[in-house]
């Protein structure tokens, strides 16, 4: 326990605030190196889930590849790169990209692949374009799985962000990397908590806008039914939201 | 019109699910194609808006031929009624009836408006109109999916068994509306089912389809009921199972109420003698298989007396 009072004692005295080895400068650094890999695993994923996710083509690779990425090890692609191609950002974001992209991916194509087949066939029946299909029936109905898949990723990103500080790039792993070279197990579990009041408050966020962009003629289908009717992903999704 | 021309489709696994089928169904009439499962009535269907193509053969509307014509464009002046009504789940009752005119540029206040005018045409309370689909009943769904498909006001109106998922009574409900509806409206609808009395109480005329869409018989209710083509035919519609076969049991009380029997001896109806007929009642009575035969249509249907028919 008096680790954690320490802990939260530095975490919330304004003297370590500014300045350097401070924590608003490596928050930043964090939040940059998030945002930035997130971005841009945004921009891969999106379309190519959402032409997986429409067509059904190239699902069984797409399903291949993301457990197959999932299993790369972050730490160790890393280490790689860097012995490769020397220290830089690049690197970092390269391997936080790689770990994004499956979750997002998964989230958008099967939030697609959830939509009920005789709604798209009858958007279809009805004279809908396939990209009118897509932009007012697959995606406002998959919006809140999508959303699912980017809580994923940003999680993810956010926890392995940490390692950042081993390659000299700072973020708040710099503080676990320094207290554990210094003995110094405060500074570690300072590093430990701010990671995880930052995942908390951005997925928390995240929760929020995700029940607000669900249709509301979904949400009633999602907690009345999830249980029995629905596939068992959508049960999930309804579980979350009710939890 | 609509004609098919020496139709077949075969799937990309090989079934052969339409062979060779010609068919010419008039303007403002309703065309019942029944079957069971696995016949190809559904295929023959949704051949009209080309939600499937024909391998071989050609379909026209009005003398143009369909497959010249912008699937899209096709689709969006054909009304489409499916069974578990098809509506977006995320969109509102006015907004699903209107989705259609709202895709052709159709202003929001407007589009709402028509829905509005839609509602009242399929019997909605207009209260609804805010409702989403998974808020309302099996029946107000599909009265929606009938308003959406009627909402650019079609000349063709394509049903694929539109009430074949809610119970009974809501059923006998629905065909009543819209045989009301298409006394009003006169579209040219063609509607699918399995359900043979379904069939007889809607269509103007019925097609029989045996496996691959074979024609077995075509014609008026009356004229199937009378002189069916085949034993196909007559099984399919019960005849040879005394199903259709009605006699009346003699009452003792000398009301004017008599109870009709089938063939198996359960009671199928109640048949009401008017004034007038009560006068040559002894008349009514020595034919009553004649006079059953005609009424087949409603007494079938067991919800409406047969003398009202």
């Amino acid at each position: 326990m008096d680790f954690i009072i320490q802990a939260l004692g530095y975490i919330f005295d304004p003297v370590n605030y500014l300045g350097e080895n401070a924590i608003l400068p490596r928050l930043a650094d964090h939040l940059i190196y998030t945002g930035l890999s997130l971005f841009i695993a945004l921009v891969v994923a999106i379309p190519l889930g959402l032409f997986i996710g429409h067509t059904g083509r190239g699902k069984n690779f797409a399903v291949a590849a993301t457990s197959s990425f999932r299993a790369v090890p972050t730490f160790g692609l890393l280490l790689f790169i860097v012995l490769l191609n020397g220290l830089g950002l690049w690197p970092l974001v390269a391997v936080l990209v790689i770990l994004a992209v499956p979750p997002l991916l998964a989230g958008i194509y099967s939030g697609i692949q959830a939509v009920s087949r005789s709604t798209i066939y009858s958007a279809r029946a009805i004279g809908m374009t396939e990209f009118q299909i897509l932009s007012k029936v697959e995606v406002p109905l998959a919006i809140p799985l999508m959303l699912g898949g980017l809580r994923n990723a940003t999680l993810q990103v956010i926890a392995t962000a940490t390692i950042a500080a081993y390659v000299g790039l700072g973020g708040l792993g710099r503080f676990i990397i320094e207290g554990l070279a210094l003995h110094n197990f405060v500074l570690a579990l300072v590093g430990a908590l701010l990671v995880m009041m930052l995942a908390l408050v951005i997925d928390l966020s995240l929760a929020g806008i995700q029940k607000l962009v669900t249709p509301p003629g979904v949400a009633t289908v999602l907690t009345r039914k999830a249980t029995d009717k629905q596939p068992k992903i959508l049960a999930k999704i309804a579980q979350e939201r009710e939890g | 019109m609509i004609q098919y021309k020496e139709v077949s489709k075969r799937f990309a696994d090989g079934t052969l699910a339409v062979n060779d089928f010609s068919l010419v169904i008039p303007a403002h009439k309703t065309i019942v194609l029944v079957g069971s499962s696995g016949c190809g009535k559904t295929t023959l269907l949704r051949m009209v808006n080309r939600m499937t193509t024909p391998t071989k053969g050609s379909i026209e509307i009005d003398g143009e031929d369909i497959a010249g014509v912008d699937p899209v464009a096709l689709r969006r002046r054909i009304g489409y009624v499916m069974q578990n009504s098809g509506l977006l789940p995320h969109r509102t009752v006015t907004e699903n009836i209107a989705t259609v005119p709202t895709l052709q540029g159709m202003g929001k206040a407007e589009a709402r408006a028509l829905a509005m005018e839609m509602m009242d045409v399929v019997g909605l309370e207009r209260s609804l109109s805010d409702r989403y689909p998974s808020q309302l009943s099996g029946g107000q769904q599909q009265r929606v999916g009938v308003a959406r498909g009627l909402a650019t006001d079609p000349n063709i109106l394509l049903m694929d068994e539109p009430f074949g998922a809610v119970d009974p009574i809501v059923r006998s409900e629905l065909q009543r509306e819209l045989l009301r509806i298409q006394s009003e409206l006169g579209k040219t609808i063609v509607f699918v089912t399995h359900d043979i009395d379904e069939a007889f109480l809607l269509g103007d005329k019925v097609v029989i389809l045996e496996k691959t869409a074979k024609i077995a018989q075509q014609g008026t209710p009356e004229e199937i009921l009378e002189n069916p083509a085949s034993e196909f035919v007559a099984e399919f519609v019960g005849a040879n199972r005394g199903k259709r076969h009605l006699t009346i049991v003699e009452n003792d009380n000398s009301s004017d109420r008599f109870v009709l029997v089938d063939g198996l001896g359960r009671p199928a109806g109640v048949l009401e003698l008017s004034a007038s007929q009560r006068a040559g009642s002894d008349v009514q009575l020595k034919q009553p298989k004649a006079n059953s035969v005609s009424k087949a249509r409603s007494v079938s249907n067991k919800t409406v007396q047969a003398g009202d028919a």
